[in-house]
């Protein structure tokens, strides 16, 4: 039996998806518990990804990890659940850590392969620089899933919705105020992502950037010294210190490609380097390259997916 | 008030990762190691921020065997009060953990500081473990932290945004930028740490849960595909019908 634990706070993300095909090819009967208020006719569609049943705790809103653990702690036991599948965001990496030790069972953080014949699952290391292969003791396990590793597929139908409450007990932490931005697509999910350097010189040419993401429909992020100064906000800062990302494009402009920004951005699946200089160490780490100014580039660019995008139509 | 700050090592972001022994053991030839960034930078500079505007004692705490001293010294240069070290090749971040908690259990802390995740293992794992063991709330990548009488007052990220909230100590935070700005030890700081006291305490027996069993480092990419800077209808192409991207 296999427990997935989502997070539907803000609707079911990709993410939850993902980990709930990733539980559906460990094992046949996948049980998925999320919290909060998302409505029965919302999760009823987690069957369609695997989801065998669906628990629903209306009374934790999950934003105290201690309160999240003795809810899932006490369902795993519930229905005897071998294996524990988180996503690993915020939430996971919170979550999944206390529950490994209330259940004494091995924790695979940020997984990206489901387990080969001998049990080992991959995980990034040294910041994107190396795989390593870990395997877990305990008789249960625990795997938090790096978000887009695997894509989400459909392969049942609708599955019932049933409500478990009373099992989290109080939450130790108030929440005083919550900020979400309005409407933009959120960084560590974004599929797509057109990235900023300090090469664009300065806080006034982002509308180019903007642009180029708004005609792909991509999430904008920069590089640490743009955050720093205070040109961009800090939370589109990627790299070693900031948010790791591992979207399907990442299209870097005026980036020099510093290992540290790398680390945050090697597991992209395709990466596109505009910069003005040809020797600029992202080049080769890049899969596709121009070399030129993005003051002439970037419009051309947006230019031409917009026509691509109105071919399409 | 007492509080203790995880520090963990991490090598240098600039080196070359590679390994030995048939791809099961870190190749620690030529590395040079220091803080793990988050827990220099945030954790333990916000501990002393805490320190410098009231009254608290600052402990750092590391996992790791004698050649560990040195960014300990390091830690205490910058300004910690006292250091301990837990004789013990840190197995994996339950073995870890259990350490770092049985260490506190003795010295009521009512705060615990920790990194938002080793740059080497990348797991982010050792703060809500330590919590867990002790059974205390853990706030995690918190970007602000302010002492309110008994509580605290944080600021956290969350999926797609930022929350305010409050909890009573004793409590687990681990720290991510925002918290403080970077400090550079003083020549009277990196004297001063030559005495200052670092206890170094035998580890108690626990289990390991995970292993890594090998590793390997990604294929290097293929060469760089350039296209014309006046041609981005072809670059589209690609994206379109190679990379199948868009
Ligand atoms: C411990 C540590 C952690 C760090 N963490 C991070 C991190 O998480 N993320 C991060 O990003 N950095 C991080 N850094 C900083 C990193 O080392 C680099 O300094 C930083 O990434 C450089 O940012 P940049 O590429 O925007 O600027 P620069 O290095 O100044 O590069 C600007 C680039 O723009 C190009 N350019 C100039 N004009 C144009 C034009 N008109 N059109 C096109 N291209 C142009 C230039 O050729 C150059 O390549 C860290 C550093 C340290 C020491
Ligand atoms: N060996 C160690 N000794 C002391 N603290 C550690 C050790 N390993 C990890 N930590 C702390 O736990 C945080 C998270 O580590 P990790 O779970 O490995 O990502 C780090 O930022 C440190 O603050």
């Amino acid at each position: 039996m296999i427990l997935v634990y989502v997070n539907s706070s803000n609707g079911l993300s990709k993410a939850a998806l993902e980990t709930v095909t990733y539980a559906k090819k460990l094992g046949n009967e996948v049980v998925v518990l999320t919290n909060g208020k998302a409505s029965s006719e919302s999760l009823i569609c987690l069957g369609e990804y695997g989801a065998t049943k669906v628990l629903v705790d209306r009374m934790v809103d999950g934003e105290d990890p201690q309160q999240l653990t003795r809810l899932i702690s006490a369902v795993v036991q519930n229905i005897g659940a071998k294996t524990v599948i988180f996503s690993h965001d915020l939430i996971g990496k919170a979550v999944a850590p206390r529950l490994s030790v209330r259940l004494q069972a091995g924790l695979i953080a940020g997984a990206i392969s489901i387990p080969d014949a001998d049990g080992a699952v991959k995980v990034n290391v040294f910041s994107g620089k190396a795989i390593g292969n870990v395997k877990v003791s305990s008789d249960i396990k625990i795997i938090s899933l790096l978000p887009n590793s695997i894509q989400p597929e459909k392969t049942g139908a609708n599955c019932p919705v049933e409500e478990t409450n009373g099992l989290g007990g109080a939450a130790a932490i108030k929440v005083i105020s919550t900020k979400k931005p309005e409407g933009e697509i959120l960084l560590p999910e974004a599929e797509l992502v057109v990235s900023a350097g300090r090469g664009l010189k300065g806080p006034e040419n982002w509308g180019m950037i903007e642009n180029l993401a708004k005609s792909l429909g991509a999430a904008t992020a920069c590089s640490r010294p743009v955050a720093d100064i205070g040109w961009r906000p800090h939370h589109e800062h990627v790299g070693q210190t900031g948010v790791a990302i591992r979207p399907n494009l990442y299209i870097a402009i005026g980036i020099s490609g510093a290992i540290q920004h790398l680390a945050g951005v090697n597991g992209s699946k395709v990466i596109v380097v505009v910069n003005t200089d040809a020797e600029a160490p992202f080049f080769k780490a890049a899969d596709y390259g121009v070399v030129g100014d993005a003051f002439d580039v970037i419009p051309k660019l947006t230019a031409a997916i917009n026509k691509f995008k109105e071919s399409q139509n | 008030m007492k509080i203790l700050v995880c520090i963990s090592k991490a090598p240098d972001t600039t080196s070359k990762i590679a390994f030995t022994e048939g791809n099961t053991k870190f190749d620690e030839n030529g590395i040079q190691y220091i803080i793990n960034p988050y827990d220099e930078w945030y954790a333990l500079v916000r501990a002393l921020e805490i320190k410098e505007a009231g009254n608290a004692d600052v402990t750092i705490i590391t996992v790791g065997s004698a050649a560990d001293e040195a960014i300990m010294r390091k830690a205490l240069a910058i300004g910690a009060d006292n250091a301990i070290r837990i004789d013990a090749d840190p197995k994996d971040a339950y073995f870890t953990a259990v350490q770092i908690a049985n260490y506190a259990k003795t010295n009521a802390f009512d705060l615990i500081l920790t990194g938002k995740e080793t740059i080497n293992y990348n797991g982010s794992q050792v703060a809500g473990m330590i919590a867990e063991i002790l059974d205390f709330p853990l706030i995690s990548q918190a970007s602000k932290l302010d002492i309110n009488g008994s509580s605290l007052s944080l600021e956290r990220e969350i999926i797609g945004g930022l929350q305010v909230v409050e909890v009573a100590m004793p409590a687990v935070v681990s720290c991510a930028k925002g918290m403080a700005e970077q400090r550079i030890p003083n020549m009277r700081g990196i004297m001063a740490a030559r005495t200052k006291p670092l206890t170094v305490l035998p580890p108690v027996t626990a289990d390991e849960l995970t292993s890594f069993v090998s590793y390997s480092v990604p294929n290097s990419k293929s060469a760089v595909k350039l296209i014309d800077p006046m041609n981005m209808d072809e670059l589209v192409e690609l994206l379109h019908n190679e990379a199948k991207v868009i």
